[in-house]
């Protein structure tokens, strides 16, 4: 037993801070946070040119010789900003899908381009009736001569409005059963017919919804064999999953909400931090942290060990979401009727950083899989319960 | 990080799982029923040596880490096993740091007398409702400002009847200014309370463990039970409104398991967050053994309100077994005030 955290990536943090001190600008964490594009195409720029968005990749396809764990260093400081990098993630896991299921050509094209900053590529998965079902997509492509062509509609599309393509979830037999006639395109978001509207969220993100009304795409823009869509899928779910790595830690919100209630003065003139209900609710937002971060820091053990943490993944995902939305919601108690003031707003406690998080949080348990499809496969796959859902 | 165990805890869970498993199964534990203290169990346990096993080698113990220490814990508690185990470790350990070379830790190490802690300080002379205060000789309590160890004469156990209790306890009172009490004083002042508080520390990371047992037990009690009963036309388990109510539990019941590791591993390693690690897996794994207790007991419907059925056994343990610290809110501030303290 040994929970001692070592920081694989010590040895080149300091790089890593150089690097990002002299290119970032901190402001556009800010930009991102009003704009609610949570993709900086100057950023983007910058990693492709200095060679960290190509760092690890095969030199064929544009890899360039630069440390893999430098570029994840890079990445984490960017993050410790509170500056996202949507377009990059996305772009990433599709880009690891195509060298496992891509045809040579298809990997000299998409890859090269996007290591290079050229290309970013989007998901393009939930449909309107379909989200956890994901499987159930209508989005309809046909064949046409040399051609495909695709009509539908999609949700979610986050990041489309700045990106080149679409990664392309598509049924493509009507007939087959429904995990069976799902196919993947490459469509160029440019292409006639595709039109981006824009989807404001709670947490202040803008994503989009997509329509393809009769877009035409060649055979080369398939990826995998027609009707193999789902596995091409699970090859990029298994990299969605990863574990939690050391990273920089500061003062977590925990702390400065701590502080906080040390600097206010009740009307009986004690410290709120003084409070009994206070104390319980930090202690009890630290302990469900620790466990979380337990958890998450398993699922990169087990992996370690070349085990698949299937099961750990969803845990440390059911758990962490759910935690943090209980978490900011009593922080938002203890900081009492200003917890409400937003991000910019004239004396907002902590400049409105719980608010931000607190709405932010809603999605956590919705994305990348849904708490109840979590628990779903907890309790099937750890506890042996039964399938529940109807077979289809 | 390592989340593995060594050879020899794996042999030691399989020993201690096996002894549990011949001596108390849950016969024995309705049969020890209300004093909640079996001799037998009781006797395998000193002949194991486990009381004294993190004494270390030289004073006569095991040399045991708290990791060992945890393995056995988490073993009784899923066993329920009708034996102060908890207390004695706790016990036996402050004797053998206070008072190494005496008689008092002797007589552990070498008899199978039981030792015991008031978790609690003394108030008007008496250690209220020690935890295997019924069947312990030895007693260890924070009087004003000494630290002191209490022995009374050997006889048959119960030396004092225990009153009726949730968790079918030994626990009882301790007055302690009897004629029949011999009273040494361990230590005083600042190195009492220091004493005092680190044994408390430690008989929460122990009851962690033991809590962590009961609850991974109640757990596959309820998932066997949902499995095996039909209402509807289907196993009960099929149904979402269950399911996702035991992966709740599964889930938040292995992350819990997870910090009481690292509390082990830090109290082992000499970590700084050592006691607070330990107050986090108490508090945890109080409230998880209770509500995985709870959920699984629901799950049984009528049966789960009778006494035939095992699950009671464990829920009542669940709410019983913490409660011996008092109100885990004011340990849960306590916490807080040292977690967030300000920076110095």
């Amino acid at each position: 037993m040994d929970f001692t955290i070592t920081d694989e990536l010590a040895d080149v943090r300091d790089e890593a801070v150089r690097w990002v001190a002299e290119h970032v600008d901190p402001e556009w964490a800010d930009i991102q946070h009003r704009s609610g594009d949570y993709h900086t195409p100057e950023l983007h720029q910058l990693l492709a040119r200095d060679g960290w968005l190509g760092a690890g990749w095969p030199a064929e396809y544009g890899g360039r010789d630069r440390s893999p764990a430098q570029a994840a260093a890079i990445h984490q400081e960017i993050a410790a900003l509170g500056i996202h990098e949507d377009g990059w993630s996305t772009t990433d896991m599709v880009c690891k899908t195509l060298l496992h299921v891509g045809t040579e050509e298809q990997k000299q094209r998409y890859i090269s381009k996007a290591l290079a900053g050229e290309t970013v590529i989007v998901l393009g998965y939930t449909e309107p009736d379909s989200g956890s079902d994901v499987a159930a997509a209508k989005c309809r492509a046909e064949r046409d001569g040399e051609d495909w062509v695709i009509h539908g509609q999609k949700m979610f599309t986050s990041t489309a409005h700045m990106a080149t393509h679409v990664f392309l979830l598509t049924r493509t037999d009507f007939e087959a059963p429904k995990h069976a006639g799902l196919t993947l395109f490459m469509v160029p978001l440019d292409a006639p017919g595709v039109e981006i509207q824009p989807t404001h969220t709670v947490g202040g993100q803008r994503t989009n919804t997509t329509f393809y009304s009769e877009v035409r795409v060649p055979d080369d823009a398939r990826i995998g064999e027609p009707g193999h869509g789902w596995d091409v899928m699970g090859v990029a779910l298994v990299y969605e999953r990863g574990g939690g790595g050391a990273g920089r830690t500061g003062p977590s919100l925990t702390d400065r909400v701590a502080g906080w209630c040390r600097g206010q003065i009740t009307p009986e003139g004690t410290s709120l931090f003084d409070d009994p209900t206070v104390q319980q609710r930090l202690a009890r937002i630290a302990i469900e942290s620790e466990v979380a971060r337990l958890l998450g820091l398993r699922v990169g053990w087990v992996a370690g060990q070349g085990g698949m943490p299937g099961v750990e993944g969803s845990m440390a995902k059911l758990y962490g979401s759910e935690a943090k939305q209980r978490h900011y919601s009593a922080m938002q108690d203890i900081l009492g009727a200003e917890a409400v003031l937003t991000h910019g707003s004239p004396g907002a406690p902590l400049a409105g950083e719980v608010d931000t998080a607190f709405r932010y949080a809603i999605v956590g348990t919705i994305y990348g899989g849904t708490s109840e499809i979590q628990r779903e496969i907890v309790a099937q796959r750890r506890l042996g319960l039964p399938r529940s859902r109807p077979k289809s | 990080m390592d989340l593995s165990f060594t050879a020899e805890q794996e042999a030691l869970r399989e020993a201690f799982a096996s002894l549990f498993a011949h001596t108390a199964g849950t016969d024995v534990v309705r049969a020890a029923e209300p004093l909640g203290f079996d001799e037998k169990v009781w006797d395998q346990l000193v002949r194991t040596g486990a009381p004294a096993m993190a004494v270390p080698e030289g004073l006569g113990g095991g040399g045991a880490g708290f990791v060992d220490l945890i393995v056995v814990a988490q073993e009784l508690g899923k066993r329920l096993a009708p034996a102060p185990l908890v207390e004695a470790v706790v016990a036996t350990n402050l004797i053998a740091e206070a008072a190494p070379g005496g008689p008092l830790l002797q007589g552990l190490v070498d008899q199978d007398r039981v030792a015991t802690l008031a978790l609690q300080p003394v108030a008007s002379g008496t250690a209220r409702l020690v935890p295997a205060g019924a069947v312990a000789e030895v007693l260890i309590a924070l009087d004003g400002d000494e630290l002191v160890a209490f022995e009374r004469p050997a006889g048959a156990r119960p030396h004092v009847p225990s009153p009726p209790n949730l968790g079918a306890s030994p626990i009882a009172d301790w007055s302690l200014d009897g004629p029949d009490l011999q009273r040494t004083v361990l230590a005083g002042g600042a190195e009492a309370r220091r004493l005092h508080h680190r044994a408390r520390a430690e008989w929460q990371l122990l009851m962690a463990a033991a809590l962590d047992g009961l609850r991974s037990a109640a757990l596959d009690i309820g998932v066997e039970y949902v499995k095996s009963r039909w209402a509807f036309g289907v196993p009960i388990g099929w149904f979402q409104a269950i399911q996702h109510r035991l992966a709740d539990v599964a889930t938040a019941g292995e992350g819990a398991q997870l910090l009481l590791y690292e509390a082990a591993w830090a109290r082992d390693t000499g970590g700084a967050d050592a006691d607070r690690l330990a107050a986090m897996a108490f508090l945890y794994q109080s409230e998880l053994a209770q509500l995985t207790t709870r959920e699984s007991l629901q799950f049984h419907g009528g049966y789960g309100y009778t006494l035939e059925y095992d699950i009671q056994l464990y829920f009542r343990r669940a709410k019983a077994w913490p409660l011996a610290l008092g109100d885990p809110a004011r340990l849960a501030c306590e916490l807080a005030r040292d977690l967030f303290a300000p920076e110095s």
